[in-house]
């Protein structure tokens, strides 16, 4: 094998890890916030550093190869889609510590169930979580039409931040005593309507590197 | 608080078209290649029904693995693969809508210059003669002023001027390898071509020289058309405006520089540049 198809394999098990760490992070972090459970949200604080150190990683990785190979074609679409994956990665995974760090910072904190059903964090939850792996697949697969359905998802996701806010905002209409707590749970749906975005901008890079094709600010329904 | 300069500005602010458009190949045509296959022996063909046209003042660089048939093609189009023994040649080749083999060679290699893998001036000649030596060798006589102008404006476009200036009647063999290689593409300039060929201009030269030829070769496209057969595909892709990928003696592709070494549409090119093969 060629010393650049090994640097390309090496950034290629890079990322993955780095993929699956952040995709624990998030589930982690969801699980955390459901069951209340201040200690995996402790954990998930923790990782973040590791999260931090596989992005310097990957970065550098990928400067190097730049600077040394000067791959083109697919190889060259390949370093820049991890350089961007890797950088939207890295935000993600601040989102599941921001969201980690209301139970962490506040360890009384505790969410009214109904208004977690009502507002369908729940289904939040694991729609981002979807989202995370289904982009893992596509790009392990070297499938784009695997990242097309996070296109729609996404649109679910924003559907479903819209509408939490009205739904919070009755609730502390009837219960004002509990308003600091429904603040922290809107922050929480902006952190996974966020964590959304990315996915969405993972999957465009996704496409640009198994097909070379442009999708980054096409509206929605055209990707 | 936003300075109104600043904001001025950036209302003001276009995104140049040149940013979102991808280039495709519409620049005029100044050689079209249709059905071109060239044979060294009757059952091996080193050019297989080759069609294409070569964009005017553009750089075109043809390249593929070693025995792809890049030289011979290249060489095809000022008929210097003629001078190989057993040869045969269908197809056409045009410059100008005028085909090259109702020109004589002498005609179309004054139209259609060369410049070989390595500097190659006539080591008795002086760096003055070498520049007109296009002329002398085809009997033709110019008054002194004629040539004076010819040698200084023909230095002069290859930067070369201003270094030799002072020793125009030295022989060429105590300048560098890269300045006898810009002596030879003045020697190719002089006549005033279309179209300058060149074989792999810079793979005798270091890093600097190369630098130097692949400037020269950019600011001439202003007033030539330049065909290049590299193996060197970063030299490809720094300076020219397309590509042809040769293999086996079929053309591949051939598309816009910025495609093929973008998104490469056949898979052989992909492995090709990408270093996979070759």
């Amino acid at each position: 094998m060629r010393h650049l198809e090994q640097e390309l394999v090496s950034l290629r098990l890079d990322i993955i890890d780095m993929w699956r760490l952040v995709i624990s992070q998030v589930s982690n972090a969801g699980e955390a916030i459901l069951s209340f459970d201040k200690d995996l949200a402790a954990k998930v604080s923790m990782r973040e550093k590791k999260v931090d150190a596989y992005e310097l990683k990957i970065d550098g990785f990928c400067e190097n190869i730049i600077a040394l190979h000067q791959p083109v074609a697919i190889d060259l679409r390949f370093v820049l889609a991890v350089f961007k994956i890797n950088s939207n990665l890295e935000r993600i995974a601040d989102f599941a510590n921001g969201i980690s760090r209301i139970l962490v910072n506040n360890p009384s904190v505790i969410l009214d169930a109904e208004v977690i059903q009502d507002t369908n964090l729940q289904v939040m939850i694991n729609q981002v979580n979807k989202m995370l792996a289904q982009g893992l697949e596509a790009f392990e697969n070297e499938k784009s039409n695997f990242a097309a359905a996070i296109f729609s998802e996404d649109s679910q996701v924003d559907e479903i931040n819209e509408k939490s806010v009205q739904v919070i905002a009755d609730y502390i209409q009837k219960n004002p005593d509990r308003a600091y707590e429904c603040l922290e749970l809107i922050g929480i749906f902006r952190k996974l309507e966020r964590i959304g975005d990315h996915c969405s901008n993972i999957a465009e890079e996704i496409f640009f590197y198994i097909d070379a094709k442009v999708l980054k600010h096409s509206p929605k329904d055209r990707k | 608080m936003v300075i109104p300069s600043i904001t001025s500005e950036i209302n003001n602010m276009t995104v140049s078209p040149k940013l979102t458009e991808t280039k495709d190949m519409t620049q005029p045509s100044i050689i079209s290649i249709e059905g071109l296959s060239i044979a060294y022996d009757k059952d091996k063909l080193a050019v297989k029904d080759v069609t294409a046209t070569i964009k005017k003042n553009a750089i075109t660089a043809i390249m593929g693995p070693s025995g792809c048939g890049k030289t011979t093609l290249l060489r095809a189009i000022n008929r210097m693969h003629e001078l190989y023994p057993n040869i045969s040649t269908n197809g056409e080749i045009k410059l100008f809508d005028e085909s090259i083999y109702d020109m004589s060679t002498i005609q179309l290699r004054r139209k259609i210059g060369m410049v070989f893998q390595r500097p190659n001036p006539f080591p008795t000649l002086s760096i003055y003669d070498n520049v007109i030596a296009g002329y002398k060798l085809n009997g033709i006589n110019l008054k002194r002023p004629e040539r004076d102008e010819i040698v200084e404006t023909s230095l002069k476009d290859v930067t070369l001027w201003d270094e030799v200036k002072n020793s125009l009647h030295k022989k060429g063999n105590f300048l560098s390898g890269g300045q006898q290689q810009r002596l030879c593409i003045a020697r190719a300039l002089a006549f005033k071509p279309d179209v300058i060929l060149l074989d792999e201009p810079t793979s005798a030269l270091d890093p600097i020289a190369t630098a130097k030829i692949e400037d020269l070769l950019i600011d001439l496209k202003e007033n030539y058309t330049i065909v290049l057969v590299t193996h060197n595909m970063s030299q490809a892709a720094r300076i020219s405006d397309n590509s042809m990928y040769m293999y086996l003696g079929e053309l591949i592709e051939y598309d816009t520089t910025t495609n093929i070494f973008t998104n490469p549409k056949n898979i052989s090119t992909q492995n090709y540049i990408t270093g996979r093969f070759g």
